[in-house]
């Protein structure tokens, strides 16, 4: 168990620069998420840490120790990797002792960890077979396990759950963070998919362009995107983007856009007050959207035209046109909404999101 | 309504009766005989009939221009005490052997350097295979230039590098004639080996070096418990084909040495050749291709046991 710092870490591929500058710190025991679209540099990031990539420049600490130059071997990690890559002629046994075996345990050693490996993973019966008889699911247990028998300072994950389908993903995020909890091991998880980011990680890594956005716990980053790039890839349906222009009526901030004309609170005018007589990007999130029956009382409402209902059962989704853009609204089952109909949306001002148009960064 | 009916019938009727041929071939099971025919056709002409004539002539006495009688065993008896047949058998189970061994270990080797990234990949992978696209002759008859005692390159070198003081007869002496031999038989036959073995090595994830190396194998023990066992059905096939080859070798040594000096090269081909087509006893040169029979199928039937194992495993 160990903390694993990254202090300004960059690698450049001939004239591709994937990873710039990274700075992180994971703590001890902690389960750091990475996560981005495509092409972000996580994986590379993490691959870097692993010792299976070079670094072109800057410095990884495991522990104590920086391992720069170690080999992959020397840095006592473990990784799973996103296919599995179990030894195809080994049997499951083999395949978790062989990491054992190259470092020479001794034999009732290796074999107290691996029976104790399959116990926590469930796959005691399936010992005996080779990874072609098992199913996804199975295979990434086995990867796990592989992972956990080691007992390494750190486990790093390259998004170890994308071949697996959808429920079984699921059940298996569950047991991640339920082995996690028990075996309180440093984890690094790569991912693209943000639901696992916000559901697994004690603190997430937002990248995009080889560039970290913003790190922090979950809803910390959900509930204050540091720009809007956090800001749109946090959360499902994504945030509502609309531009509109901040003016100054009689000493009140209002924001003006297409279909919008909002009266902002004084609190969040003078949050905004630098901007006025600029373009913002505004952010709704959907849930922050409900259906009003009439004007609402203090100004925060504007009417749309809904064109798509897609009924969720626990929620509804409203995909409506606002002046010439469009939003979508995630609102209670109840609400009874037709296509073409026209409604008022009401919004909580506290709940709203100003970015500026220029830098994307929160204002 | 009665017009249409009508009409419809009338479409039945005019519809054309199908002939007894097209009906034969609905049937799977004369159409499946249909479509192997012309196989059947070929190989029975090309292979069964020669090998059942080979066999026939072996048994016979026959020579060039007299049909010959039946004669039971009697060619091989005459084989068993023939003291150049033994030396044949020897020197194509040294050949085969030592060839294959080297073979496989430059292929295999030449094969882990291709399977890495550099500048001109594709080009020195093509490059590679240059030996094995030359018609073996006229490469022969290159290398034959090449060990020739008075113009040799290779004593030029050797001579001038200091290494040798006198002209070594490559060809000539008993001795290095063999180690000439499987020296050519090598360079021909390492492409084979490696461009099989790098097409086996790109089939392995490359996750699983990355695996390995984090569970702590090093390179070479990646290799011996990672590489190697993933690669060895390819690798038995490779050797499975190139045994054959090399056992049955005869372009090579007809032409380099044929056989000599003092049979130092002969092989069961060339001695099947001189016998049957130089000296014109045909029943003896059958004789002695069919014994390298029972030899090939043991080396085929053990190959094919063992890679029927390592599949199942």
């Amino acid at each position: 168990m160990a903390r694993v710092v990254i202090r300004n870490l960059n690698k450049s591929y001939n004239e591709v620069h994937a990873v710039k500058g990274v700075n992180l710190e994971i703590r001890d025991r902690e389960f750091m998420v990475l996560v981005g679209p495509s092409g972000c540099g996580k994986t590379t990031t993490l691959r870097m840490v692993a010792g299976l990539e070079s670094i072109t420049s800057g410095d990884i600490v495991i522990g104590e120790t920086v391992v720069n130059e170690l080999p992959p071997m020397d840095r006592d990690i473990a990784m799973v990797f996103q296919n599995y890559a179990l030894y195809p002629h080994m049997s499951v046994y083999d395949n978790m002792a062989f990491g054992l075996k190259m470092r020479k345990f001794a034999r009732p050693e290796i074999d107290r960890r691996v029976r104790e490996a399959a116990d926590i993973l469930g796959i005691e019966n399936l010992l005996n077979r080779k990874p072609r008889q098992l199913s996804g699911g199975q295979r990434q247990r086995v990867a796990l396990g592989r992972a956990i028998v080691r007992h390494p300072q750190v486990f790093l994950f390259d998004e170890p759950l994308s071949n697996l389908d959808a429920k079984l993903r699921v059940q298996m995020r569950v047991e991640l963070k339920k082995i996690h909890d028990r075996l309180g091991t440093t984890a690094i998880y790569v991912t693209h998919d943000q639901i696992e980011a916000m559901t697994l990680g004690d603190r997430v890594v937002v990248m995009k362009d080889g560039v970290v956005q913003q790190v922090g716990e979950p809803l910390d980053l959900y509930n204050e995107p540091a720009n809007r790039f956090v800001a749109g890839f946090l959360g499902s349906p994504a945030m509502n983007f609309a531009t509109v222009a901040l003016t100054d009526v009689a000493g009140a901030t209002h924001a003006l856009g297409e279909g919008l004309q909002l009266a902002l609170p004084p609190q969040i005018g003078e949050r905004l007050r630098s901007h006025i007589g600029q373009q913002v990007t505004l952010g709704i999130r959907p849930e922050d959207l409900r259906v009003e029956s009439g004007e609402a009382a203090n100004g925060l409402s504007f009417g749309a035209v809904v064109e798509v209902v897609e009924r969720l059962g626990s929620e509804i989704l409203l995909d409506v046109k606002v002046g010439s853009g469009t939003m979508v609204a995630a609102v209670e089952p109840t609400v009874q909404a037709k296509v073409r109909d026209h409604l008022r949306l009401a919004l909580n001002p506290e709940r709203l999101h100003f970015f500026d148009c220029r830098s994307e960064a929160a204002i | 309504m009665a017009v249409s009916g009508l009409a419809t019938r009338g479409a039945f009727a005019r519809a054309p009766r199908r002939g007894t041929a097209s009906r034969l071939l609905e049937d799977e099971r004369w159409l499946a005989a249909a479509l192997l025919l012309p196989t059947v056709i070929l190989l029975a002409l090309f292979i069964a009939y020669p090998f059942v004539e080979g066999v026939w002539l072996a048994v016979t006495n026959a020579t060039v221009g007299v049909p010959g009688k039946f004669v039971g065993l009697a060619n091989f008896e005459m084989l068993w005490n023939d003291s150049i047949f033994r030396v044949a058998v020897w020197n194509t189970f040294v050949y085969t052997a030592v060839a294959t061994v080297f073979k496989l270990g430059l292929g295999l080797w030449l094969a882990l350097l291709l399977n890495r990234n550099f500048r001109g990949k594709a080009f020195t992978r093509a490059f590679i295979l240059l030996p094995f696209i030359i018609p073996t002759v006229l490469s022969t008859y290159a290398w034959k230039w090449m060990f020739d005692p008075t113009f040799s390159v290779i004593n030029w070198t050797l001579f001038q590098l200091d290494i040798i003081h006198s002209r070594i007869n490559w060809l000539g002496d008993p001795g290095l004639a063999l180690i000439s031999v499987i020296i050519v038989n090598v360079w021909r036959g390492v492409p084979f080996y490696a461009i099989s073995l790098l097409a086996g090595l790109q089939t392995i994830n490359p996750e699983l070096q990355e695996a390995a190396a984090i569970d702590g194998a090093p390179p070479w023990q990646r290799f011996w418990h990672i590489t190697w066992p993933l690669l060895l059905p390819v690798t038995m096939v490779v050797v499975l084909f190139s045994v054959i080859q090399t056992f049955a070798d005869f372009q090579l040594v007809y032409v380099l040495t044929g056989g000599g000096p003092a049979n130092a090269t002969q092989l069961f081909a060339t001695y099947a050749y001189q016998l049957g087509v130089g000296t014109g006893l045909l029943s003896q040169g059958a004789a002695v291709s069919l014994a390298m029979f029972p030899f090939l199928l043991i080396i085929v039937v053990v190959q094919l046991l063992y890679i029927r194992r390592v599949e199942v495993h």
